[in-house]
């Protein structure tokens, strides 16, 4: 018993030597992720822990003068929930948090971070509630509002259409949030908006009506602020009824090419506002893609990209910060907001800057399908 | 004092006493920081969750009606205590944050009780099967309506807007439509729900051994023998029915007040047999039972985190677990053995009770 107390003894005290070594050279940055990697939305939080994972690995391998320690907790994407990841994870010890994934448990962790003082960098939570009225959170993707604005804008500029239909999922902040901005800011360009009809997340997979309302209305261009699953069905409904407007979508969209049994011969045409394709020639982009797919066996999406952004962005501004590994959260939170307002990052998503606000500064990207693949715009 | 009295208030003492003591416990760790985040961050909704599943126990166990719309009574509340309590921020300037939690949680029990009341003239005239549907549905309407509702505050003014973001443009929202309600200023606190804890239980076990309790309980065993003996059914129901709700609208101005954002997707069905499944775990008819649950069951997914993805696989077999094992009379007189001082005092309470409590 006592020889092997010595050697547990002998085992923790080189450890400890060891560990004392390493710290000299190099920071370890405990990097919370949260987001719901179980439930409903549970394809999101899966994407940006992927993403960030991946981006850990490669920080860590690279072996510089950071390294990553990832705690990954789940929100379930819900509310209440997402507090108790928050207070777990800083139970054990994170240093800041890429999060939440997703808009409203992003909300309400940021809120309870501004009091407690913890940064947030959301790799994808979109709505504006996220980082208004608090300096504490940034945001990698876009806002709600500025997607839909810069859908307006977009179609207005290239003059897609003269007769616009939009349908929307009334239930979801994501899909309202993006359908408001649109609607404000087609006013202001004078598009005209000829039918407006709504489906709710409980109730998406009959669009008989809606469609049939854009066709009578004669709308030859179809806003679609939603995800790829309810848009997949509206292309089958409207392929069914011969309607052949444009189909103009949002980042949500990415991922329609994936759907199981969906005849992507349907998409083709459609286009969508993101700010990354998985079948991009940029050489990032293409080497995230095939080392995401060795890991996961699957194509990423825009998530997993904005985390993988995120974790570079995270590390980028903990060394204008000067973050240290002993650093407690609170203590972290003040350089990092500073720091973030001077950097700016070059990443899979784009050029990015960040102001005060929160929101991050990027070009936002037209997409089209043709041929079963993206190709960007101008 | 009767034998039956003395049981009871001793009963009665023990749940009180347990419920000070666990509080004062907390206290004593949060005051020493030996709390943990995780664990003092659960508090406030653990608190909301008791009250949820002590008011589902009084309709469900004492007045026997299955009852499947419990959180839509608790998102009224919720609902109505963030707009309260934006309101009186925005009229009065009301900087004391536990007056403004005192009149947020007593205007959404008001609100609740009033719309617990409104359903229950229809609803408490059909029996089983039927009210467990309609109750369902009831529910399901509210969810959707605050889909729909826009609230906001200027000048001391509230504007309503229905189906449509119709406001002037300088107020601020305090309902946004499917976005919930927004920017709510935490004012909750544990010694708040604490006292809302003690209030239920006081409410509860009050009325269950007053005259009307053993009333409500008599047309739950026996209706046509209750009518008989001239008790008038569907009022007693409903004194059971507006009682939950008004609780319930109580625990949901606690719960909403205690984050900064509510959403109509909290408070599905889902949420309704949540609580269901405290009370039917707990021991239907048994308060004290209620209490434990609500608790454990509140508690345990974030114990389980270990598990991590598994863990809600984890949640359901400890979930079965334990209903075997409250169930399997071996255990159970293990059990009764170890806490024979205890089990006397209850005996003729649990015969009175038909063998109900699980």
């Amino acid at each position: 018993m006592k020889k092997l107390l010595a050697l547990v003894l002998a085992m923790v005290m080189t450890l400890t030597v060891c560990a004392a070594v390493a710290e000299e050279e190099t920071v370890t940055l405990k990097i919370a992720h949260i987001g719901p990697t179980t439930g409903p939305a549970a394809l999101y939080g899966l994407a940006t822990l992927h993403g960030a994972e991946l981006a850990a690995k490669e920080i860590n391998e690279a072996g510089g003068k950071y390294r990553i320690e990832l705690i990954a907790e789940d929100d379930e994407h819900n509310p209440e929930k997402v507090i108790n990841a928050y207070n777990k994870v800083l139970d054990d010890g994170a240093q800041m948090i890429l999060g939440t994934t997703t808009s409203k448990p992003c909300e309400a962790a940021s809120a309870q971070g501004y009091v407690d003082r913890v940064f947030f960098l959301t790799p994808s939570a979109s709505s504006t509630a996220v980082i208004e009225d608090k300096d504490n959170a940034f945001q990698v993707c876009f806002t709600d509002p500025n997607q839909g604005a810069a859908s307006a804008e977009y179609i207005a500029s290239h003059k897609l259409g003269t007769k616009i239909a939009i349908i929307y999922n009334d239930s979801d902040v994501y899909s309202t949030g993006i359908r408001d901005s649109f609607v404000a800011k087609a006013a202001e360009l004078s598009l005209e908006i000829v039918s407006e009809t709504s489906f709710s997340t409980d109730d998406n997979a009959d669009f008989t009506v809606q469609v049939a309302d854009a066709q009578n209305a004669g709308a030859d261009l179809v806003f679609l602020p939603m995800y790829y699953t309810p848009a997949s069905n509206i292309l089958n409904t409207a392929a069914a009824k011969n309607y052949k407007p444009v189909f103009f979508g949002v980042d949500g969209m990415d991922g329609i090419l994936g759907v199981e049994g969906f005849d992507t011969s349907l998409a083709e045409g459609v286009m969508l506002l993101t700010p990354f394709v998985a079948t991009s020639e940029d050489e990032k982009v293409v080497s995230f893609v095939t080392k995401y797919r060795e890991a996961y066996n699957e194509d990423p999406i825009q998530f997993a990209a904005d985390a993988y952004d995120g974790i570079y962005i995270l590390v980028e501004a903990a060394e204008k910060a000067g973050i240290t590994s002993e650093m407690k959260f609170d203590e972290v939170c003040d350089p990092m907001i500073a720091a973030m307002q001077e950097i700016s990052y070059e990443g899979l998503t784009g050029a990015m800057t960040w102001d005060e606000s929160g929101a991050v500064t990027k070009t936002p990207m037209a997409a089209t399908i043709i041929n079963g693949i993206y190709v960007f715009e101008d | 004092m009767t034998k039956a009295k003395k049981k009871h208030l001793i009963y009665n003492l023990v749940i009180f006493a347990l419920v000070i003591g666990a509080y004062v416990l907390l206290q004593n760790m949060i005051a020493a920081k030996t709390i943990t985040r995780s664990l003092k961050g659960q508090l406030i909704p653990i608190c909301a969750w008791i009250i949820m599943a002590v008011s589902l126990n009084l309709v469900i166990g004492f007045s026997g009606e299955l009852s499947l719309g419990h959180a839509g009574f608790m998102s009224v509340g919720a609902y109505t205590g963030a707009v309260i309590s934006g309101w009186l921020l925005n009229a009065f300037a009301m900087e004391n944050t536990g007056l403004r939690l005192a009149i947020a949680i007593l205007a959404a029990g008001l609100i609740a009780g009033i719309i617990g009341l409104l359903i229950g003239i229809p609803v408490l005239r059909l029996r089983g099967d039927y009210l467990a549907i309609v109750t369902l549905a009831f529910g399901e309407i509210i969810r959707n309506l605050v889909n729909v509702l826009y609230i906001g505050t200027a000048n001391g003014k509230l504007y309503f807007s229905f189906l449509s973001k119709d406001l002037p443009a300088d107020v601020t929202i305090l309902v946004d439509g499917a976005k919930g309600a927004v920017k709510i200023k935490p004012i909750s606190t544990f010694t708040a729900g604490f006292i809302l804890v003690m209030i239920t239980l006081i409410v509860v076990l009050n009325l269950v051994n007053s005259r009307t309790g053993r009333a409500i309980q008599a047309t739950r065993d026996n209706r046509i023998a209750a009518e008989s003996m001239g008790i008038s059914v569907t009022r007693h129901k409903m004194i059971a029915f507006v009682t939950g709700a008004v609780l319930a609208g109580m625990a949901g101005a606690l719960y909403g007040l205690n984050a900064s954002t509510v959403i109509p997707t909290q408070f599905t069905f889902n949420q309704s047999i949540n609580v269901l499944v405290f009370v039917v775990l707990g021991g239907l008819g048994n308060v004290l039972g209620s209490i434990i649950s609500a608790t454990f069951l509140t508690i345990l997914p974030e114990l389980l985190r270990e598990f991590a993805d598994y863990r809600m696989l984890v949640y359901a077999v400890v979930l079965i677990l334990v209903m075997i094992f409250t169930n399997n009379p071996v255990i159970r007189s293990v059990f009764m053995r170890m806490f024979s001082p205890v089990r006397r005092l209850f005996r003729g309470r649990e015969s009175q009770q038909g063998g109900e409590a699980a």
